[in-house]
């Protein structure tokens, strides 16, 4: 049986849900895992959420809206966050952002054509005293130069998800 | 991911659950004493007595208290609390765990700021570990009756989900705006029930004073801020990173000891904080004088201090909650003067209206982060005056 996209959708958040445990505090980590598996969001998933919770869509919708790391348009496969916050900025973050433009063709808070690369801005990341730092999807970069950032980039056109970026900044 | 330059930290020296193994041999009574005469004082930047808080949440009549572990560190300049999860996490939930103890909790959860996900398999695999080694779950140290047990709750990129009421809004699934308070969540926190929210590092100071007794804490510090205190210091100097210093110490001797000598000004206390000038270095920084969580920024000789201001008032502008009308709608009012500024074209007479449009802010907003949004711009208006007034046009 041809089973649609929409269903494994559904079935994956009924899945996780019940793992969870129906209560309305679930709404969140419930959000982050359907964020993280489908980068975006949609108006169908918020729709099951919402059923499945007994709250009305909007109310998905607004929280939704609220947390800046999730969002219901989709959004590239790397999404690249630069930190723009003060100590950042004092460490050359401008050069950076510059550069990134270069790499990826966008400016800030655009996708590439291909949909593999979305540039964002970021608020302080903690990495105060290693900047300018930067966020790929969970993976964050430190004491960033130029040439780092077209590595970077470069490094998230061969694999296919930023898990190997991790293992390789490890390894 | 380690700290550019870190000083020695006394979290190093403690021996593990020293403080924990104490806390189950003595009353719950003695605790809430202990922690109240070490006289600690929240450690994130509110700095509300840590004892006071804990007694009435004991106090509280309710057979549901949950402990929360504020580690959604958003603060501008603000990464000790990295450093303490990646280095001294057991000391974190041990404190976690004396609370739940002193105050008859059985459910903790850690709020962890989304930036910091990839902390969360550490912190998972330490937790887990407890649990084997009976420091958590069910009759912890054999101790029966005692049953606790954290959860990691992650945040998803707000920074206004670190005021204690916006993060229980946000564990409860809701957007991260905060409540009114009074209620406190002391007394109305995590589902209506009293909840304890403190600061990473709190928890982990409480872990050490139950452990080496608060005699101990009080040889360091002030009168009034007792103890030691970890700052994040970053900005124009040679070792940025994490220092370990006793409250008191001037602004001078920080700069000493992390090679900033010739800065000419310094904001302490991150976004919200206040910029010092040059002229007041000999200030201390503690409670009764400068207050702060533990940021530190430092600004060379050319740094462009309007250029500063700004840059706090786009984070401001992009993390209002939007919830309240003055911090909402005056936060863009006061970017838009400091873009003025930067043109030249603001009169004298438009600046004054924003000076008072900030004090509205202050005393008009709900919570926190209107109520300081402005702290940078007013104090960086005071003292440098004449390099923000006057700016040509090109």
């Amino acid at each position: 049986m041809l089973v649609s996209e929409n269903e494994t959708l559904k079935n994956n958040i009924i899945k996780w849900a019940e793992e969870l445990g129906k209560d309305r505090t679930i709404l969140l980590p419930l959000l982050q895992r359907v964020q993280k598996k489908y980068s975006s969001i949609s108006p169908y998933a918020m729709q099951i959420i919402a059923d499945l919770l007994d709250i009305h869509p909007v109310e998905v919708y607004s929280v939704v809206s609220f947390y800046s790391f999730l969002n219901d348009e989709p959004k590239g496969r790397f999404v690249i966050r630069l930190c723009r916050t003060i100590s950042c900025e004092m460490s050359g973050r401008d050069r950076i952002a510059r550069q990134l433009q270069n790499e990826l063709g966008i400016a800030f808070g655009e996708t590439t054509p291909d949909s593999r690369f979305t540039l964002e801005w970021t608020n302080c990341m903690g990495m105060c005293d290693l900047g300018p730092a930067m966020m790929v999807n969970d993976v964050v970069f430190t004491e960033m130069t130029p040439e780092k950032a077209h590595e970077i980039v470069e490094r998230c056109r061969q694999t296919f998800s930023a898990f190997a970026l991790q293992n390789k900044q490890e390894g | 991911m380690k700290a550019k330059y870190m000083s020695p930290l006394t979290f190093s020296t403690i021996l593990p659950d020293e403080g924990l193994k104490k806390a189950v041999s003595i009353k719950r009574s003695e605790i809430l004493a202990e922690i109240s005469a070490s006289k600690i004082k929240g450690r994130g930047g509110a700095g509300f007595p840590t004892g006071t808080k804990w007694n009435l949440a004991a106090a509280a009549k309710d057979t549901t208290k949950f402990i929360v572990c504020n580690a959604d560190e958003g603060e501008p300049g603000t990464f000790k609390d990295r450093i303490i999860l990646m280095d001294h996490a057991d000391l974190v939930f041990e404190g976690m765990t004396i609370a739940a103890r002193a105050v008859g909790s059985k459910e903790g959860i850690l709020y962890l700021r989304g930036e910091y996900t990839y902390l969360l398999s550490h912190l998972e695999t330490i937790l887990q570990k407890r649990r084997d080694n009976k420091l958590l779950g069910d009759a912890i140290l054999g101790v029966e009756g005692f049953q606790f047990d954290i959860r990691i709750h992650m945040g998803s990129g707000a920074y206004i989900c670190g005021e204690e009421t916006a993060l229980i809004e946000s564990i409860e699934g809701n957007r991260g705006e905060p409540r009114n308070r009074p209620p406190y969540p002391v007394d109305t926190g995590l589902k209506r029930h009293p909840t304890v929210v403190n600061n990473v590092e709190t928890f982990a100071w409480c872990a050490c004073i139950i452990g080496n007794g608060a005699e101990w804490f009080l040889k360091h510090g002030t009168a009034v801020s007792t103890g030691l205190k970890l700052f994040s210091i970053s900005g124009d100097v040679e070792r940025p990173g994490v220092y370990e210093f006793p409250w008191g110490i001037t602004v001078s001797e920080v700069l000493e000891k992390c090679g900033g000598r010739n800065a000419k000004a310094v904001q302490i206390g991150g976004a919200s904080g206040y910029c010092i000038p040059r002229s007041q270095f000999d200030r201390k920084i503690a409670y009764e004088d400068i207050s702060t969580g533990g940021s530190i920024i430092v600004f060379g000789p050319d740094r462009d201090m309007l250029k500063v201001a700004k840059n706090f008032l786009e984070f401001f502008v992009e993390e209002s909650c939007g919830q309240c009308t003055p911090c909402r709608d005056g936060n863009p009012v006061i970017l838009d003067g400091i873009e003025r500024l930067e043109k030249g074209t603001c009169s004298i007479t438009y600046l004054n209206e924003l000076r008072a449009l900030s004090e509205t802010m202050q005393v008009a907003s709900k919570c926190g982060l209107g109520q300081t949004s402005t702290n940078a711009f007013l104090s960086i208006l005071e003292h440098f005056k004449d390099e923000c007034m006057g700016r040509g046009r090109e």
